[in-house]
């Protein structure tokens, strides 16, 4: 029943995948009619002819979208095709004419299903290309951005797990640091990005320095909750063993409250990873946040959807990774 | 006359009322058990029976009044002191094996993983924990497996004195039967001194070589210590043939259900609580004379 289950829930996703994909097809299918040619009147045509313009010549630009009065200009230098193209093209010769690679499709300017796969094929195959400090694979940017996200969260961890042990076991530094938590904790944590920028200067460590710090929170106060409400029968337990504090805090609260601790730790790298793109938005220079802000400076939207889709696939992963966590630690009372 | 093994002496216990006053829930509270002695606590809900409990086992702190256990005040708990709690309280992320090794680990450090395995299981195997059970999680297991375990890792510590709060409590009646024999059977083996707490008069019967009787709180006091005149080993079905068994069971029942009550709510008047010692034996017959009389309060022996 349960295989059954699962095997029809694969199959509806699958039929939503599919239609979600053939109606962004279909509105944004474009027919491939090659250039957009410029049709010429008699009268015009004659004009040209006139001016001693090849005709085949005359065919081949009206082809490629040039109007009347660039072809009137073209004609008025004198030259024939072979001879523009060793100059250099007619745009290099100041007249203005439509881009045969970037004409705006009549249809919509956004990415088909067609070149995002294309573009993600591109990016799976060569993720680590290093071309420019702008022109990098988007392995490396998320590696980048994953470093960020990496230390300021084990920093976050490595403040937030023994101070919400303290806090859950002493009801006095509960009391005495719950006004901090409450104030600091609903500040945004990009509108720590000014203060980080302006005290810690580089970008790099302010960015690293707003994961630490909206990691911080839910892993603080979830860990204190959980350490707080050990069940005292537990507590009491090792209170008869003659345990000292150390060996009850590590042999029975933390594995009592590991389930509520790594509850707050998933909680944290959800919101750690949402806040290292916005950051780096702001900051600049590297890392996949960064590449959608310039792929859309870019108008490139194809491969920033790429980069959108990636930023996806890696959260799904790393909660994946902290939901594994969880059943590992998880017991049943 | 020479201190018990574990000497209550003169406890008093109050408690806030909420309305600004003080609840006394007992008061001057003395008594002893010997060493070896299988002592249980007969009482009404609210009497203080777990609060006694508490304070013998070191959880609580008393608002007068000392425990001396082998001359020794008692102050916190101690692997000395086992405890067997009402609701199991095992550690449900480890498993059967790993929750008794997890005591014995605590009181005997040095000893190497395959002692204390070793030692556990051997434990275990006496509550009838055998094979792989011992391998599941407490949430694998019936709660009268629990209750097992929890008992195993009480005796595998081997402490001075065992605290049993109504360890059955939460079982079924077939399920009680068969863990109190397992209980006498580790508690013969062991020569351990127990203090337990129940509300089942025939648990009581059955298990004790004394049983303290408790009045209604508040201002509870210990007002009789009955001996248990039924020779051991005892059985659930041989007991009720033995001719002591109904009169003393008659002299429990009719004290709860009412001198319990007649004599609650007296406050000290100075002196100390001890209990009075009641010893009902119809085998012997120099205290045959004693016995004939109906009502139970006469049938009280001279106290020591």
């Amino acid at each position: 029943m349960i295989r059954n289950l699962d095997a029809r829930s694969a199959l509806l996703s699958l039929v939503i995948l599919f239609s979600c994909l053939f109606v962004w097809h279909v509105t944004t299918y474009v027919p491939d009619a090659g250039p957009v040619g410029v049709v010429l009147t008699q009268e015009q045509q004659d004009t040209l002819l006139g001016k001693n313009m090849a005709a085949e010549d005359i065919e081949y630009y009206a082809s490629q979208g040039v109007e009347f009065p660039q072809l009137d200009q073209i004609a008025g230098l004198g030259l024939s095709r072979d001879m523009i193209d060793m100059a250099g093209g007619i745009r290099a010769l100041g007249i203005s004419v439509p881009d045969e690679n970037s004409a705006p499709a009549p249809g919509s300017l956004f990415p088909s299903p067609g070149q995002i796969g294309t573009e993600l094929w591109a990016t799976i195959t060569d993720p680590f290309y290093v071309a420019g400090t702008n022109d990098m694979g988007y392995g490396i940017q998320l590696g980048y951005s994953l470093l960020r996200v990496v230390i300021g969260y084990a920093l976050a961890a490595a403040v937030a797990i023994p101070l919400g042990f303290l806090i859950g076991m002493s009801p006095l530094a509960y009391k005495a640091l719950d006004p901090f938590i409450q104030v600091l904790k609903p500040i945004s944590p990009l509108a720590w990005m000014p203060i980080a920028l302006f005290t810690i200067g580089d970008s790099e460590l302010s960015s690293i320095f707003v994961i630490f710090i909206c990691s911080l929170w839910p892993m603080l106060t979830n860990t204190a909750f959980g350490v707080a409400s050990v069940r005292r029968d537990w507590i009491n337990v090792a209170r008869t063993h003659e345990l000292g504090t150390l060996r009850t805090a590590l042999s029975v609260i933390l594995p009592a409250a590991a389930p509520t601790i790594i509850t707050g730790m998933r909680i944290s790298i959800g919101i750690a990873w949402l806040v290292i793109v916005a950051a780096e938005m702001l900051v600049g220079g590297t890392g996949i946040g960064y590449v959608v802000w310039n792929e859309w400076n870019g108008l490139r939207l194809d491969r920033m959807i790429v980069a959108i889709l990636l930023i996806g696939v890696m959260g799904m992963l790393l909660d994946a990774a902290f939901a594994r966590l969880q059943r590992a630690v998880s017991y049943v009372e | 006359m020479a201190k018990p093994f574990l000497s209550i002496e003169q406890l008093t216990q109050e408690f806030p009322d909420g309305a600004g006053g003080t609840l006394t829930v007992f008061e001057k509270a003395t008594f002893g058990v010997e060493k070896g002695e299988f002592v249980c606590i007969l009482g009404h809900s609210g009497c203080g029976k777990s609060t006694i409990m508490n304070i013998l086992a070191g959880l609580a702190e008393p608002t007068s009044g000392v425990v001396k256990m082998d001359g020794y005040e008692v102050s916190g708990p101690s692997l000395d002191r086992g405890v067997v709690f009402q609701n199991y309280s095992l550690l449900p992320w480890l498993s059967a094996l790993k929750n008794v090794t997890f005591g014995v680990r605590a009181r005997y450090r040095d000893w190497s993983r395959a002692q204390v395995e070793e030692h556990a299981r051997r434990y275990l195997a006496m509550v009838g924990l055998e094979g792989d059970v011992v391998h599941r999680k407490p949430a694998q297991l019936s709660g009268g497996m629990r209750q097992r375990v929890s008992i195993a890792r009480a005796f595998a510590n081997q402490p001075k004195l065992l605290l049993l709060d109504e360890p059955f409590g939460a079982l079924d009646a077939l399920t009680r039967g068969t863990i109190q024999e397992e209980l006498i059977k580790v508690w013969s083996q062991t020569e351990q001194t127990v203090f337990m707490i129940t509300h089942d008069i025939d648990e009581a019967i059955l298990l004790a070589d004394r049983i303290l009787l408790m009045t209604n709180g508040p201002l509870a006091r210990v007002a009789e210590s009955v001996e248990i005149t039924v020779p051991r080993p005892r059985n659930r079905t041989e007991i009720v043939e033995h001719p002591n068994y109904y009169a003393i069971r008659n002299h429990l029942v009719q004290f709860l259900g009412q001198r319990s009550k007649e004599l609650a709510g007296q406050p000290a008047d100075g002196t100390e609580h001890s209990p009075e010692t009641v010893r009902i034996d119809k085998t012997e017959p120099s205290s045959q004379d004693d016995a004939e009389p109906a009502p139970a309060p006469t049938l009280r022996a001279v106290g020591d």
